[in-house]
């Protein structure tokens, strides 16, 4: 039988606020243990939660950004449970009432064709603290810095039919998160998170199979192996005649493999009801409007625009607008350089295999996108050909300096003096009797041996258009 | 001195006939002799009451004044106090020293009031005798035999006898005006939303609310006029100018429109305190004011409203009582259902288990519509009854309480222990300001006569209590031995 995957996403992001969501307290990451949990995130008796404005802001941008209703009102309930890092026995969330809701996120698959996955929801909610299990014999340390950190989680419609397209769709995601500069995007402090809901059906049925939930999932590499994983293992339990169990596993990446939860860690009733100590978040058009105006351009708009103003493809035009970061880095290169299509070869090029090699984030380049205009320009002036480029190029890598300067110091700067390379083909000619008397006799493929002729007399440094133009002149016209 | 109002103290002071610190001591010395009878308080703080009374004098000798500089309180052990065991009657937390200050506790000491204690409740304040207490019953000064109400039962009976000229209470169904009832008291809960539950300990976090138990409503005044107000660390709080309470209370109750619910009158309430309570009536009608019958046709229904919503917003503030970091911990706990089960069941009295019980089977899944939305909707009838009331009538008058004070032990079924709070709970489900003041005795007993007004309309009420304490005394009798 030939069955049919089916995924939905929950992400959880850490906003980038200042403060917590419901206190004042630091949400630096790092900090020595319960340094930043003041008294409303330890639980104490009394204390009240008030609610951060600026995280409600972010939620909304989010919601702008991916074409969601933006809730009038929503309310933040109590979903109750008992945990030690979980400090009040209830967590703050969103549950009837998400502050945004229905929008979609397009995502281009691997055939070139885009796809469109559906958001059901966005909701704010307050991070739980860490139980530190290490370290303290047989005892567990209760570290509470995270706890009330803002989150949005950010729940899929089950849109996806593969672990790539889960994949794309949650670098979709963090990339925009980034764009609209919520959440930092870093998944090893665990700002970004994923949760996957899998399930399997032949294909041809409408209805769903039942689904699992896979926790702990918090890189791109390990979200496309835990589905991979879990969709074999679905698949061999229904071709083995058995049936799905409806439950919640743990990727394990060491073992590569999920494996469930123990029944105690596992959801049971969580009593939602709405908190009383907060009032509902009602939010007008004006206020709407004035986080609209604070909306960078998109990834998808950048992406056109980019097509349109510097004539790229739209594979090169969605690369470069992958991140903020990458596409402002282009488009300061693409200026100063002049060039758009040129710029585009050498960042997904050149500096690209760079970033690759050294494992380095585009904000991290050896080579500024303005010393890489610098570069492009040289080229674009006949200055450098490719090839001097590149060289040019390493050397800039290694600090160098800029471009103009490596060229002057090396005496890089390409021959286009015509005179000049008449002189140096005449050299070679002289020096070549034989195979010119061979060339004329047919042997055409002679020409690219003149061509190195006069490359390496030039070392390098001849314009290869016109030493071509003025050696086909020569060789036809004596 | 410890006849004496709170504005007669402050008076006092001002005149320089006595300085804080003799009025402080002669309320620790009266604590002292008298308190083992009546076990009004957890804590007495003498040392630190003293030493705000020299800062109150100074602040007084350096040309500062204010309506409550230097004057001593007692505040009820559900307020967090910054260095002082804030035990809200539990075990739980016995072992609690508070870390910070409630706001209502910061405000009154900001204005140079004296804390002498910390006053005994019904656990969590959940209780209407001050029987759940960890600490033991409080006593009714007005008969040893009989509870002070509850569940701020120690701050009632303190004032009361005259340990402390005036005391703080909460209210989340009547926890102010039962109490200020059964021991002839004037007690007042504001609009929810008033005064700020920042650091009061939460019971039930949509009907919870501070305010002022004292022996006159000037006093009442006085107090709620230092307690109210916007705190940005509330929610719920309410943003509005703040008020002079006093400023209307010489008004005259011409033309005052008096609604008598009919259902606060009909089965249930005794015959003698129905009486005391139309005597009452006759008074506001002596000075001027126009009485009206009106009905709140969903009364019957807010008790059943009351203890689903109550117990299932306690079920989930208690939830941070489990012995991780605070609180009582039970003794080498075996793995983390042995910690929470043991220090729960160990912290917590019958009655708070009863509700948490109660609490979390409303929320259960399957459960929720049938009941906590019910109890929502219901809530909704009952504040529109009131709003309809309140485009008749000014003030809503009937029994704060359907008896007087009852013998300890008396109602020791759960159920008929609910129903002492059948008149109060309406206005917390409501939001609406509610007030008790000492309308008469039966038995020896002392009866509240209960005032509710519209949202805001402190002032209102507060100026109609201080019309009728012009025209009566029984506010100024005090239990004998006292």
């Amino acid at each position: 039988m030939e069955w049919e995957t089916v995924i939905g996403l929950e992400i959880h992001t850490q906003l980038a606020t200042r403060s917590k969501i419901f206190s004042g307290a630091a949400t630096r990451y790092g900090a020595a243990p319960n340094t930043q949990a003041c008294a409303v995130d330890l639980g104490l008796p009394g204390v009240l939660p008030v609610l951060n404005a600026e995280a409600v802001r972010m939620a909304v941008k989010f919601g702008l950004a991916t074409g969601c209703t933006i809730a009038p009102m929503s309310v933040f309930a109590r979903k109750n449970y008992f945990y030690p890092d979980l400090p009040k026995g209830y967590q703050i969330s969103q549950f009837e009432l998400p502050i945004v809701h229905g929008g979609h996120i397009d995502i281009l698959l691997e055939d070139g064709k885009s796809k469109r996955v559906g958001l059901t929801r966005a909701h704010l909610e307050e991070d739980a603290g860490k139980s530190l299990h290490e370290d303290f014999h047989g005892m567990t340390g209760i570290d509470l810095n995270r706890a009330g950190t803002p989150l949005l989680e950010i729940v899929s419609e089950p849109d996806m039919r593969s672990a790539a397209e889960a994949v794309a769709y949650m670098k979709k995601v963090h990339s925009l998160v980034r764009y609209l500069e919520i959440c930092d995007g870093n998944m090893q402090e665990g700002s970004f998170r994923c949760d996957a809901n899998v399930s399997v059906r032949p294909r041809g049925q409408s209805e769903f199979g039942t689904r699992t939930e896979l926790k702990n999932i918090n890189s791109f590499r390990f979200v496309e192996r835990a589905i991979n994983f879990e969709v074999e293992r679905q698949i061999d339990v229904l071709e083995g005649g058995g049936k799905v169990i409806q439950e919640t596993r743990l990727f394990d990446p060491d073992k590569n493999e999920t494996r469930p939860m123990r029944s105690k860690e596992e959801a049971n009733d969580y009593r939602y009801f709405p908190d009383p100590d907060l009032l509902p978040v009602e939010l007008d058009a004006a206020f709407i409007e004035t986080v609209r105006g604070t909306l960078p351009e998109l990834p998808d708009a950048k992406q056109q625009r980019f097509m349109a103003d510097y004539e790229l493809s739209a594979y090169d035009a969605g690369a470069l607008t992958a991140s903020r970061e990458l596409a402002d880095y282009f488009e300061e290169a693409a200026r100063v350089g002049g060039d758009g299509k040129l710029a585009a070869n050498w960042v997904t090029g050149e500096l690209a295999g760079l970033l690759n090699r050294e494992g380095l984030e585009i904000t991290a380049s050896p080579v500024s996108a303005t010393s890489l205009g610098g570069l492009l320009l040289r080229i674009r002036d006949n200055t450098l050909s490719g090839k001097l480029a590149k060289q040019v190029f390493e050397d800039m890598c290694s600090g160098a300096g800029e471009a103009d300067a490596i060229i002057e110091q090396k005496g890089l700067k390409q021959i286009t003096d015509t005179g000049a390379i008449e002189k140096i083909i005449q050299d070679v000619l002289d020096a070549s009797p034989k195979q010119i008397e061979q060339y004329r006799a047919g042997q055409e493929k002679l020409f690219g041996y003149f061509v190195g002729q006069v490359m390496k007399a030039t070392q390098g440094k001849a314009n290869p258009a016109q030493v071509n133009e003025l050696l086909k002149k020569r060789l036809a016209g004596d | 001195m410890h006849r004496k109002t709170l504005r007669e103290l402050a008076d006092g002071l001002r005149a320089k006939a006595f300085s804080s610190v003799e009025l402080t001591q002669a309320f620790l010395d009266r604590i002292q002799a008298h308190d083992e009878r009546i076990n009004s308080f957890i804590t007495v703080t003498a040392e630190p009451a003293l030493e705000a009374a020299r800062a109150a004098d100074a602040r007084r000798a350096a040309g500062e004044d204010g309506p409550l500089l230097g004057l001593p309180f007692a505040h009820k052990d559900i307020f967090c106090t910054e260095g002082v065991k804030t035990s809200c009657g539990s075990r739980m937390l016995d072992n609690f020293i508070a870390p910070y200050d409630a706001t209502v506790t910061a405000k009154l000491k900001a204005a140079g009031a004296v804390m002498l204690g910390k006053t005994n409740m019904d656990e969590f304040a959940m209780g209407s005798s001050n029987e759940t207490s960890y600490y033991g019953p409080v006593r009714n000064p007005w008969d040893l035999d009989t509870v002070p109400g509850g569940s701020s039962g120690g701050s009632a009976a303190a004032v009361a006898a005259r340990l402390a000229p005036a005391a703080t209470g909460t209210d989340t169904g009547g926890s102010i005006r039962q109490p200020a009832a059964l021991c002839g008291l004037t007690g007042l809960k504001p609009t929810y939303g008033a005064v700020s539950r920042y650091g009061m300990i939460a019971f039930a976090s949509s009907l919870d609310q501070a305010g002022p138990m004292t022996q006159s409503a000037e006093d009442a005044a006085l107090m709620l006029g230092v307690m109210a107000g916007f705190d940005p660390r509330d929610s719920t709080s309410v943003e509005r100018p703040l008020e002079d309470y006093c400023a209307g209370l010489g008004n005259a109750l011409q033309g005052l429109r008096i609604g008598l619910p009919r259902e606060y009158f009909g089965e249930g309430l005794d015959g003698t305190v129905a009486k005391v309570i139309e005597t009452a009536i006759g008074e506001y009608r002596k000075l001027g004011a126009e009485v009206v019958d009106i009905s709140l046709p969903n009364s019957h229904l807010a008790v059943p409203a009351y203890y689903v919503v109550a117990p299932a917003e306690c079920s989930s503030n208690l939830s941070r009582f489990d012995g991780v970091r605070f609180g009582h911990r039970c003794e080498n706990p075996h793995d983390l259902q042995d910690l929470y089960v043991r220090s729960r069941g160990e912290g917590f009295g019958a009655e708070v288990k009863r509700r948490i019980m109660i609490g979390t089977y409303a929320l259960s899944s399957g459960y929720y519509d049938a009941y906590y939305l019910k109890a929502q909707q219901v809530r909704r009838l009952i504040r529109e009854d009131f709003l309809k009331a309140f485009e008749q009538v000014d003030v809503i008058m009937g029994p704060t309480a359907p008896g007087t004070a009852f013998r300890l032990g008396e109602k020791s079924d759960p159920v008929s222990m609910y129903l002492s709070d059948i008149y109060t709970i309406a206005t917390n489900l409501a939001g609406l300001p509610g007030m008790s003041i000492p309308a008469g005795f039966v038995n020896g007993l002392p009866v509240g006569l209960q005032l509710i007004g519209n949202y805001f309309a402190e002032g209102r009420l507060l100026n109609a209590a201080h019309q009728y304490q012009q025209v009566t005394d029984w506010h100024r009798r005090l239990p004998g031995g006292f």
